[in-house]
């Protein structure tokens, strides 16, 4: 979900305070979908932070300042204690928001949810119709969603619904706001993927085709206009088809923390990919002393980092250079202008991936976001390393 | 259709279920809470959407922020931002809300 919140008046840069606190509770998720944003090697993340640490965590962030509180995962609901974290936070003062695909909202747990002062609810779907929905997740779960959503509705609570949207599901965009005004979400987001962690790998499958994007923003624009105020459709553009890139996290280090699983603390979901990065965790560092002191959310805040053709860009402020892991993941060099931009060196390698993509006549299978692929794709990138680190050493 | 406010100064305003207002001491402001969102509010829209309490109402909210802010004048102010505070959907009100 690496997109930036809405805020209708950011607080400066200058003052930056850590607003929005995502708290990444479990990587442990029923669902296996091959957009997932998580790493690829999120298997071997398994030292969670206990309830204790997690409380802490909490405490230290909203005495920076910290008012939004997203619970996601993999699926927060793994954890047994997210009750009792979602009454500490909501005592604190935080905006309390559960991120889940709705597997394992039973009845007496949304109760224990709405009694602990839980706030609101976002609910995945992964595509408008069963077959979709199933096999993009590797479960059979659609039927359960929709009985969730009944749920979610029943018990009082604002419903945000959230679909990733790629190449395998963009030309059934108007049967998903379909699906989103029939179980009454009050919002719908249509996300379109971001290529990061599992996405990345998939990119090949996933990436729509210029004619499907069309086709899609004039279906929402056609529903928006259809049905007003009953149903917010935020709609997040599809990075590779921009010509500038976004600000992403609404800048490095200026809104946002997001903690993993085992207490790192990272300025966006995807930034452990970067090279040569240290992040502190929350298990030997408070959330002020990292969030003001810590080289890693002090590395790419703010513009003095940037090189040409960003350091003398009249826009630079706007996008502040765009998102350092798709720079990293598109040129190698996490410094380097964002691909996206059309000012940039390398916005040739985004046109080419846009040509070259070929969906599901992918040579390369689509690899679904499992702990068995997790395993293997770990093991083989470690072999990778050791080899390029052979190779540097040789003769 | 936009909602638009009720035109009696005796309907009763409050913070709309969807959202949540509070003081925030780190941004010296009130914000509204929403969904994954928040609204950051200057003084004076901070003043008015504390006053809708579902017990005051509109004509009470004016004098009482005419006595805090010391003039006569921002009765007009004030329900055009009441105005906009209910086509955002921030404030629900009392009475059937016209649409």
């Amino acid at each position: 979900m690496a997109r930036g919140g809405e805020f209708v008046s950011a607080v400066p840069a200058a003052a930056a305070i850590p607003l929005w606190l995502v708290a990444e509770l479990t990587y442990k998720c029923p669902l296996h979908c091959p957009f997932c944003s998580n790493p690829v090697d999120f298997d071997a993340n398994r030292s969670e932070l206990t309830t204790a640490e997690w409380c802490r965590v909490l405490r230290e962030a909203r005495a920076q300042g910290a008012v939004q509180l997203g619970l996601t995962g993999g699926e927060p609901l793994g954890r047994p204690d997210l009750e009792q974290i979602v009454a500490e936070a909501r005592g604190l003062g935080y905006y309390t928001n559960l991120i889940t695909s709705g597997v394992g909202l039973s009845e007496p747990r949304i109760r224990a949810l709405k009694q602990a002062g839980l706030d609101h609810i976002q609910l995945s779907f992964q595509d408008s119709t069963r077959e979709l929905n199933d096999f993009l997740s590797s479960t059979r779960t659609f039927e359960l969603k929709r009985r969730t959503a009944a749920l979610i509705k029943d018990h009082g609570f604002p419903m945000v619904m959230n679909c990733v949207i790629h190449r395998l599901n963009i030309d059934h965009v108007g049967r998903i706001i379909d699906l989103a005004l029939e179980i009454g979400a009050q919002y719908l987001e249509l996300a379109n993927t971001q290529f990061y962690g599992w996405a990345h790998l998939n990119r090949d499958h996933l990436i729509p085709s210029r004619d499907q994007l069309n086709r899609a923003e004039a279906v929402v624009a056609r529903y928006r206009q259809k049905i007003g105020d009953g149903l917010k459709i935020l709609y997040v553009i599809s990075d590779y088809y921009e010509t500038r890139p976004k600000r992403c996290m609404n800048g490095w280090g200026t809104t946002f923390i997001v903690v993993t699983p085992d207490g790192t603390a990272l300025p966006c979901h995807a930034a452990r990919i970067l090279p040569g990065m240290k992040f502190p965790s929350v298990r030997d560092t408070s959330v002020g002393e990292l969030w003001r002191h810590s080289e890693a959310f002090k590395r790419f805040r703010g513009d003095a980092w940037m090189p040409e053709p960003c350091r003398s860009c009249p826009e630079r402020s706007k996008d502040l250079g765009g998102c350092r892991c798709q720079a990293f993941l598109l040129t190698g060099d996490a410094e380097a202008t964002d691909p996206v931009c059309d000012k940039a060196p390398q916005h040739g390698r985004v046109l080419d991936i846009i040509r070259s993509a070929r969906g599901p006549e992918s040579a390369a299978p689509l690899l679904f976001r499992s702990p068995e692929n997790s395993q293997r794709l770990t093991a083989a990138a470690v072999r990778q390393e050791g080899l390029t680190r052979n190779t540097q050493t040789g003769p | 259709m936009a909602k638009s406010m009720p035109t009696s100064r005796e309907a009763i305003p409050r913070i709309a279920r969807l959202y949540r207002f509070q003081w925030e001491a780190a941004q010296n402001a009130y914000v509204l809470l929403f969904p994954e969102g928040m609204v950051n509010l200057n003084i004076t829209a901070g003043e008015i959407l504390r006053r809708c309490n579902d017990q005051d109402s509109v004509a009470r909210i004016i004098a009482d922020l005419e006595k805090a802010f010391e003039s006569d004048a921002i009765g007009p102010d004030i329900e055009a931002f009441l105005q906009s505070a209910t086509q955002n959907g921030w404030i629900e009100w009392r009475e059937a809300v016209s649409s």
